[in-house]
């Protein structure tokens, strides 16, 4: 099987969806001329034109309507932010617009788009820079979200979210652009709201989302070193969420660990352990354990920052904890 | 450079009164109708709400009727419209029906978005009106995306963005206008300037007060005219319309007109922010009064002919008003309908809907 790259990856999905769907462009900041900021989309405007691949002045609120008019008079926008941090100045347009547009003309008008684009911390980019906001987004009918974490899972969620009829947030990670994986050559696509046991074992649990699924992994291959065999539930779309997949490897394990990019309050874990102690409680051996960034802005010293992030040393020391094995 | 501004005070001599060249009685008919449809349906609002027949938020149109009609009358079917909360004037002007207006308006079954929108998002696939929208500001930049939509598809429609003056302040409406005029994108942009935002006058809120001005920043045609006078609307949308249509450039209007009630239904209608004398002296330029009095002069509608009109439209109306009394509250399962649609794409080749 060939071995791409996150970035190649999602290339090949908005290629293929534009070469399958003249309805489908692209639009935002530097996606055409300069071929995109993180290079997601080069060549495209190369192959589909400047009407299909549209570079935008930086006005996010305003592309980000823009493409949800389109999208309510049939066509298929996909919308970059740079990076979600920037998406901020979009949100009115995402959740008042996009979100609402079914329900409030009444079955009458869905809004087919995809916003999308790196979420989270990188490295030393600071407080304003280094946000991850799967929760905020998660929080709002009408809406989904999907958070891939590998070449595979960021194909495959793209070329369905640019399919799906709503609008889906998608959220990549900046620090995954260059990671590789396995990615077939034949068309595939994964369906949104399923999540991927990514690891399997019996001793706990570690459910996460995104790039965290990576911090998971190397959780997990510390752990099976010490004889500790971990389910890794990555969640793959946070809205809708995959309960059962929760469920099924908690009911296994009996021990869980709820490993985040975000912060602590209302954060996507919240949502995990509220469904956890509501339909798994006579499962539980141990109160389930959150892994998150710490409650403040991102600093950028080197050595702050890394104190902020969820990691996979946070992460293996939670499981212990959770198998009262400190 | 394509900017050709319009000449205000040739736009201004188009007076309803003086007329505008020819006499079109059968088109005069209609537009009376339109905006007499207007002005008692919303008399029947105002009444409703009292009654609490309608909730929520409610802001009634009355006095700018002659914008609504103007505008709309010179539309095609397949054109579209957005517009803002202030929406029951455009949306039957542009032919919704009044039955299933005011079953939303009460929160029915029948109503046109099923009781989920209520007064400020109307929406009609039927006649592409795209909502009725909330927030100051957001549906401008859905304006200039029906627009870009249009030009993918090479279309030859027209979209039709209303807003009120104060939007004209807001970041969303300053980039959705710049990116019309950079990618000329056939949209015009009516901007319904009734003197105040909410209770904040124009001169209180922006630093220029001929509004249409505000066009030169996006290198885009740009006019202001009289929004009372229904010919004077329609004269100058007619010339903006064509543009957009032949020629794919936007255009800013600044409409002057007024709002003869409150903000909404909670507020006083002259209230702290202006006075009953002000008030007085705009209703002496109420928009139907001007048709009605050119139509006289020219003979085209005798005193027993507008009271049959008018008792037709009030008929109209009251079997509007009895039609959304009748009509079921929204079934308890709707609550979760309508949240996401079940489907996708799924087709190999699309086509673009060229509609």
């Amino acid at each position: 099987m060939p071995v791409v790259t996150y970035r190649d990856a999602l290339n090949q999905a908005l290629r293929e969806e534009m070469q399958r769907d003249d309805r489908v462009f692209l639009m935002g900041e530097e996606v055409g001329v300069y071929q995109g900021a993180y290079k997601v989309s080069k060549g495209l405007l190369q192959e589909f034109g400047e009407m299909r691949v549209v570079d935008t002045p930086i006005t996010e609120l305003g592309f980000a309507g823009v493409g949800v008019g389109a999208a309510m008079v049939g066509l298929r926008p996909i919308i970059e932010f740079m990076t979600w941090n920037f998406g901020v100045l979009a949100l009115d347009q995402v959740l008042n617009s996009a979100a609402k547009m079914l329900y409030m003309s009444g079955g009458q008008y869905n809004v087919p788009i995809v916003f999308r684009g790196p979420n989270g911390a990188a490295l030393q980019l600071s407080a304003q820079h280094s946000q991850a906001f799967e929760s905020w987004l998660a929080h709002i009918p009408g809406l989904k979200v999907v958070t891939p974490g590998t070449p595979y899972d960021a194909k495959g969620l793209l070329k369905s979210a640019i399919r799906d009829d709503n609008p889906v947030c998608f959220l990549e990670g900046e620090m995954l652009y260059n990671t590789k994986g396995e990615v077939p050559a034949e068309e595939y696509v994964i369906p949104l709201g399923v999540a991927d046991l990514k690891r399997e074992g019996d001793h706990a649990s570690i459910i996460t989302n995104g790039k965290m699924a990576l911090v998971a992994m190397q959780a997990a291959d510390q752990l099976a070193k010490d004889g500790v065999r971990v389910d890794v539930v990555d969640l793959r779309t946070v809205r809708p969420m995959d309960y059962e997949a929760i469920r099924a490897s908690v009911e296994k394990t009996n021990r869980a660990v709820v490993l985040e990019e975000g912060w602590e309050i209302a954060g996507i874990g919240a949502q995990v352990v509220d469904f956890i102690q509501r339909e798994c409680f006579d499962h539980l051996d141990a109160p389930v354990i959150r892994v998150h960034q710490a409650d403040v802005p991102m600093p950028y010293a080197k050595n702050l920052e890394r104190a902020a992030k969820p990691d996979a040393a946070k992460t293996i020391a939670a499981v212990k904890k959770v198998m009262y094995a400190e | 450079m394509p900017t050709k501004k319009k000449n205000e005070s040739a736009v201004a001599t188009q007076s309803a009164t003086s007329g505008n060249g020819k006499s079109n009685p059968d088109l005069d008919r209609e537009l009376l109708r339109s905006m007499l449809l207007q002005r008692r349906f919303e008399e029947r609002c105002a009444e409703a709400y009292a009654l609490g027949k309608i909730g929520g938020f409610c802001h009634l149109y009355i006095g700018q009727e002659a914008v609504s009609t103007g505008t709309l009358s010179i539309l095609r079917p397949d054109d579209y419209v957005i517009t803002t909360y202030r929406d029951h004037g455009q949306a039957l002007a542009r032919g919704m029906s009044p039955r299933n207006v005011m079953a939303e308006l009460f929160g029915r079954a029948d109503g046109v978005v099923r009781g989920k929108g209520g007064s400020m998002h109307l929406f009609d696939r039927n006649v592409n009106f795209l909502g009725g929208h909330g927030i100051v500001g957001a549906h401008v930049p859905l304006g200039t995306g029906v627009g870009f939509a249009i030009k993918y598809r090479g279309g030859d429609q027209v979209c039709i963005c209303f807003m009120g003056e104060s939007v004209v302040n807001t970041g969303a409406f300053h980039e959705a206008l710049n990116m019309a005029g950079l990618w000329k994108l056939p949209v015009v942009y009516v901007i319904e300037n009734n003197r105040y935002g909410m209770g904040t006058a124009l001169e209180r809120a922006s630093a220029i007060h001929d509004i249409y001005e505000r066009g030169a920043s996006y290198n885009m045609p740009r006019a202001q005219c009289d929004g009372q006078d229904v010919f004077a609307v329609r004269t100058a949308m007619q010339e903006a319309v064509d543009r957009a249509r032949r020629d794919q450039i936007p255009t800013l209007i600044e409409v002057r007109t007024y709002r003869f009630m409150g903000h909404s239904m909670s507020d006083a209608v002259s209230g702290t922010y202006r006075t009953k004398a002000e008030l007085d002296e705009y209703m002496k330029r109420d928009p139907i009064m001007l048709l009605r009095m050119h139509m006289q002069e020219n003979g085209e509608l005798t005193d027993e002919e507008l009271q049959r009109l008018d008792a037709e439209i009030k008929a109209i109306v009251q079997d509007a008003w009895d039609f959304a009394d009748k009509s079921p509250e929204p079934p308890l399962e709707a609550l979760y309908e309508d949240v996401y649609v079940d489907t996708t794409s799924d087709s190999e080749s699309q086509p673009v809907p060229a509609d």
